[in-house]
This record gives C-alpha cells, sequence and structure tokens, in this order.
C-alpha cells in the first residue's frame, strides 16, 4: 500500500487516539508535576475609633484569577509523589526504623493509601489470573467431552458472567453474600456464627473480591482454550491411546502441550486487565478493606474537592505499572511480528 | 466426540457431569436469583427471618397483596427516571459503534493491507494505549474538559469512548482484512480503480461479518462502561451504568435497593439478548486471537 493512501486511510483513527488517549497522558505526567496555587494572602490595615490593626486576608478574586491564568497551578517537581498518599518517603523510613519484625512492616505499609491499593492490586492480580486459567481450562475440557447438543446452551451460560457489566455483575454477587442473602445466609450457617458478614472483614472481603474477579474472567479463558480443543489433532490423540495413554496421560502430554501457547496468551491479556481492578470495589462498596490503584485514582477525582494532582500522580505510577506488565506482551508482538 | 463420551467409564462421567453442574450453577444461578427477587419487595430479597422468603415472596404478599411487585421496576424507571439513562445508553452506544467502527475499518484495512514497518509500529503504539486502564486517562481529562466548557456533554464522552475504543477496534479489524485475500482488491486497482475504490467497490460488500463481531464488542465496551461515563457525564445525561451506581449512594440508605435491583436486571436484559443472537459471533471474536489487541 501507498504511503499516501496509508497516512488518509489511518488518520481518523490516529487523531483520535492521538488526542484522547496519547495527549491524556503527557498531560497527566505534567499534571503530576504541579500542584494547585496557594491561596494570595492580603495584608490589609482597619482603622477604628481605637487604633489601627492589620490583618491579614484570603483575596479570593486574585486567587481565581492567578488559577484561571496558570490553570496547572505551581511547579512542585515530586512533591505530590513522596507525601503521605503516593510514595510516602518519610513514611516509610520511618516505619522501617521504628518496626522490628517483616511482618510489623507489612502491616504498617498497609496502613499508608498507596500502598493499600497497591498491595489489593498486586495480591488481586497474581491470585485470580492462575485461577482463571485452571478453572477455564476445566470448564473447556469438561463441556469438550459433553455431547454436542448441550453445547450450545453450556456455551450461552457461561458467557453470561463475562459479558455482563463488571459494576452489575459484582453487584448482583454483592447482594446475595450480603449477612441479608442467600449466600450470606449459607456462609452464616457453615461458619455456626450468626453474625458473620462479608462487608465486616478484611479478609473476607478479599476473598469475595477475587472470587468475582474469577468469576468474572474464567469464561474468558474457558472460550480460548475451548477453541483450542477443536483443532487438537485427533490422530495424536488416537495414538496416544493405541499407545495405552488413559484420560489423565493424554490430558497432561497431547493436550496441555498444545494449548500452552493459549496460556500464554491469556495470561498476558488477564495479567494487564486484572491490574485496573476498579469496579467490584465500587460494587461492593469495599473501600474500607480494599482498595485499587484505579479506585485510588477514582477517589481523588470524585468528590467536592478534585484532587487532580494526586489523582495525576496515581495515575503515572499505575501507568509504569501496566508498562512493566505489558513488556512481555510487546516482545512477544515483537518476535511474533519478526517470525513473519 | 459422543464416540469418546460413551467409551469413557462412569466415574469420568459422573466427574464431567458433576464440573458442568457446578459451573452452570455458578453461572446462570446469580441472574436468576436476582431476576426472580427484582419482583419481590426489599423485605424479601434481604430478608432477615429467612432467605427462603424471597422465593415465597411472603412480605411481598403481606405489603402489596400479590406474590409478585412491580414496583421496583416502576420506581426506578418513572420515579427516578431511569428511561432517561436508558435513552442516553442507547444514543451513546449507537455512535460510539458507528463512529468507532468507520474510523476502524479505514484504519485496520489499511494496517492490514500495508507491507512497511510503520504499519507494525501503528499496531504496538495501539497495543500499548489498549492496556492503559481508562481511569488515569480521564484523570488527565478533566482539568482540560472544565478549561474548554467540555465536561458533561454526551459528545465528549462519545469521543472518549471512540478513542478509547480504537485500539481494540484496529487489532480485531485489522486481522479480520488480514483473512480477506490482497488479490481481491489488487485486481480492482489493477482494472483500474484508486485505493479507496476499491476498498468501497470490493472490500465493504464482504468485510460484513468481521465488521458485525468487532461491532459486538465495540457496543459492549460502551454499554458497560463505568469509570468514563461516570466521572464525565453531567447528571442529566448519565447513562445507565452510572445511575445504577448512583442508586446505590443516595436510595440505599432510603430503603430503596429495590430500585438498584430492578435498573441491575434492566441493564442485564439487553445484554442477555445480544449473548443469545450473536453467540457465534462473540465466540469467534473471542477466539480469532484478534482480541490480543
Amino acid at each position: 500500500m501507498k504511503h499516501r493512501s496509508f497516512f488518509w486511510f489511518v488518520l481518523p483513527s490516529a487523531i483520535a487516539m492521538m488526542l484522547f488517549i496519547f495527549f491524556p497522558i503527557i498531560s497527566v505526567i505534567i499534571q503530576s508535576f504541579h500542584v494547585e496555587h496557594e491561596q494570595v494572602i492580603r495584608a490589609v490595615e482597619t482603622c477604628d475609633l481605637f487604633g489601627c490593626k492589620e490583618s491579614t486576608t484570603i483575596d479570593q478574586e486574585a486567587t481565581a484569577e492567578l488559577r484561571a491564568e496558570r490553570p496547572l497551578g505551581q511547579f512542585a517537581g515530586l512533591k505530590t509523589y513522596l507525601d503521605r498518599n503516593h510514595i510516602a518517603a518519610t513514611e516509610v523510613a520511618e516505619t522501617w526504623n521504628g518496626t522490628n519484625s517483616w511482618r510489623d512492616f507489612g502491616a504498617q505499609m498497609l496502613n499508608l493509601p498507596f500502598y493499600k491499593a497497591m498491595g489489593f492490586t498486586l495480591t488481586y492480580t497474581f491470585v485470580v489470573t492462575p485461577l482463571v486459567i485452571i478453572l477455564g481450562f476445566i470448564i473447556a475440557v469438561a463441556v469438550n467431552s459433553a455431547t454436542k447438543a448441550l453445547r450450545g446452551p453450556l456455551i450461552f451460560f457461561s458467557l453470561l458472567p463475562m459479558m455482563i457489566t463488571p459494576l452489575v455483575g459484582a453487584l448482583i454477587l454483592f447482594w446475595m453474600v450480603d449477612a441479608r442473602g442467600i449466600i450470606g445466609t449459607l456462609l452464616q450457617q457453615l461458619a455456626g456464627d450468626p453474625d458473620l458478614s462479608v462487608k465486616a472483614s478484611t479478609p473476607l472481603m478479599w476473598i469475595m473480591l477475587m472470587v468475582y474477579g474469577v468469576w468474572h474472567s474464567a469464561p474468558f479463558a474457558f472460550i480460548v482454550y475451548y477453541a483450542g480443543l477443536q483443532t487438537v489433532s485427533q490422530d495424536t490423540l488416537e495414538a496416544a491411546r493405541v499407545d495405552g495413554a488413559n484420560r489423565w496421560l493424554q490430558i497432561r502430554h497431547v493436550i496441555i502441550p498444545h494449548l500452552l501457547p493459549l496460556t500464554t496468551f491469556i495470561a498476558l491479556m488477564q495479567l494487564m486487565d486484572n491490574f485496573r481492578v476498579f469496579e467490584p470495589i465500587v460494587s461492593f462498596a469495599a473501600n474500607a478493606h480494599a482498595t485499587s490503584l484505579s479506585w485510588a485514582i477514582f477517589n481523588d477525582l470524585g468528590g467536592e474537592t478534585r484532587q487532580l494532582s494526586s489523582a495525576a500522580a496515581t495515575s503515572v505510577l499505575t501507568i509504569i505499572g501496566v508498562a512493566i506488565l505489558l513488556s512481555p506482551v510487546l516482545v512477544r508482538t515483537w518476535r511474533d511480528f519478526d517470525r513473519k | 466426540m459422543s464416540s469418546t463420551l460413551k467409551r469413557q467409564p462412569p466415574a469420568v462421567t459422573f466427574l464431567v457431569v458433576s464440573i458442568l453442574a457446578i459451573w452452570m450453577l455458578l453461572a446462570a444461578f446469580p441472574f436468576l436469583w436476582t431476576l426472580w427477587g427484582s419482583f419481590k419487595v426489599e423485605g424479601d430479597f434481604f430478608s432477615k427471618a429467612d432467605w427462603a422468603n424471597a422465593l415465597r415472596g411472603t412480605l411481598t404478599q403481606a405489603e402489596t397483596g400479590g406474590r409478585i411487585t412491580g414496583d421496583g421496576y416502576y420506581g426506578a424507571w418513572v420515579q427516578e427516571e431511569f428511561w432517561r439513562a436508558a435513552w442516553n445508553s442507547i444514543i451513546v452506544c449507537f455512535f460510539v459503534v458507528t463512529i468507532s467502527l468507520t474510523l476502524g475499518t479505514l484504519g485496520g484495512y489499511a494496517l492490514a493491507r500495508s507491507t512497511y514497518r510503520y504499519a507494525f509500529w501503528f499496531l504496538l503504539a495501539a497495543l500499548i494505549f489498549r492496556a492503559m486502564p481508562p481511569i488515569t486517562l480521564v484523570s488527565g481529562y478533566l482539568p482540560v474538559f472544565f478549561q474548554w466548557n467540555l465536561w458533561g456533554h454526551t459528545a465528549t464522552t462519545i469521543i472518549v469512548l471512540v478513542a478509547i475504543n480504537q485500539p481494540f477496534t484496529l487489532w480485531m479489524l485489522h486481522s479480520f482484512f488480514k483473512n480477506i485475500p490482497a488479490e481481491l482488491d489488487e485486481s480492482a486497482m489493477v482494472d483500474g480503480c484508486t485505493r479507496f475504490q476499491a476498498f468501497r467497490n470490493v472490500i465493504i460488500p464482504v468485510m460484513w461479518p468481521g465488521v458485525i463481531t468487532t461491532g459486538l464488542f465495540s457496543f459492549l465496551l460502551a454499554y458497560n462502561d463505568f469509570a468514563v461515563t461516570t466521572m464525565l457525564l453531567s447528571k442529566e445525561n448519565q447513562t445507565m451504568i452510572p445511575k445504577v451506581a448512583s442508586f446505590l449512594g443516595t436510595t440505599q440508605t432510603k430503603g430503596n435497593v429495590m430500585f438498584a435491583v430492578s435498573s441491575v436486571v434492566s441493564v442485564t436484559a439487553p445484554l442477555f439478548l445480544m449473548i443469545m443472537f450473536f453467540q457465534r459471533q462473540i465466540v469467534g471474536g473471542l477466539t480469532a486471537g484478534a482480541v490480543k489487541g
């Protein structure tokens, strides 16, 4: 394809991505190095019968003008990054010196907002991803050995948890595990504790969020594996059978090696997607027990005082995290391309 | 495969059947439970006395006189004006899908046909953009949108969603166009067509299966989005998902959680129909390997 026509064909897409993905990333980076202007303080002298007094007031007009003139705020360097809500350099150093055991240090760190969010995000990402792969694989093998007529409906219902709006899917589960809901009551009976409430317990909340994550993403792994199973060579399977391989050995030595490239694909996609975990925390109203990086940004942006610089700093840190997770995907795509 | 089923020992059959039964229960039961519960009153849906009240509707009978009630739906759709949110969702989804596909087919076609290295770089950049969590981008939009008075409008949100959609759309359509033989449009160009005429007259007629599949995923992205719509839309332009979230904040305390339950069911219904009619395309799209974008 000629350079000229290529240029005109991709131009609209390129402009859209440039304006609304590339520039915002740049703008977030710039914003994260600035903080809002301080209020302009003016000294006023008020005189009355008893003499003159000097006092200071906030000059609203001048403040508004300054903010309108330079909406970015004033340059602050790494100040926002190092404050208590982000890297919290001083607090970490203090904790490091003040605590004796690793356990203690970890517990203290999780009280700092950024590390709390980071802790949950990473735990969620690295617990949910393997579980999704395992569960997806099991379901795929099971559906594949069901009769043909049943497979359509099985796939239909399997797709539901994945296609459902994350916020809505999480709400549906949340209402069921409510202390007055069906699963909540069941848990209370199983635990023999009538006051058991998922909402009130940090470990249970973490588990629930991850259960939601697996429930939501397992269908994706399932569909990809199921498609992979359709292309398993029947001859190889037949040969394995003739050689006396039982079902497990067939899976272990024929099917799993065949599906391995798909596993890398699912794992990379899932790592990236799980790192963004956000909606379930809103649905479960879990922020007292678990927060994620995306939620922290959302929290800074919402509400009465929009803390744009704080949100920007967290965003930059999140983007760095995404970049680290993304690098193997890029390397893989790169190799694929070079092979062609 | 049914022959394999016959050959397998009963223990394996039992294992397979129980795995499938448990998974079906996990996948489908929450939806059925919520659908059924949405026609009850709050006292039944969240029953302190007995969870089975949600099935029998004891309090619903006492409060409204019938075993099922549409009060939750009435409250959400009429009283809280959920219909407005539904209408906004329709507008947003329609425009996001149409614009995404228009830009995406042009770009995807060019990326599939170009043999130069920069096409690959373009796709790689799109892959990086695809990985950005939307909420990080939102924190980049807000200051600028406030400054230029763009915040709150449906049009702004549509364009933003289109842009966020582009990387994925490009990747998916790019791999669909790769499967359409290049000889097709090349022979048209030998016959004297320009590149665009070849695209219009030869490629457009055969591209619909891929476009429909991609369109479904674009629709899902726009329909399911919460981060962008909740931060960028003003109250009167809200789509359904932020509206559901707003029920949680305000009405849960007032005891009107049933509004949220019925609106959740209302949001699920179109998705349910979509999977029913387009199951084949969705599975095809997920497995095309194109979803890696």
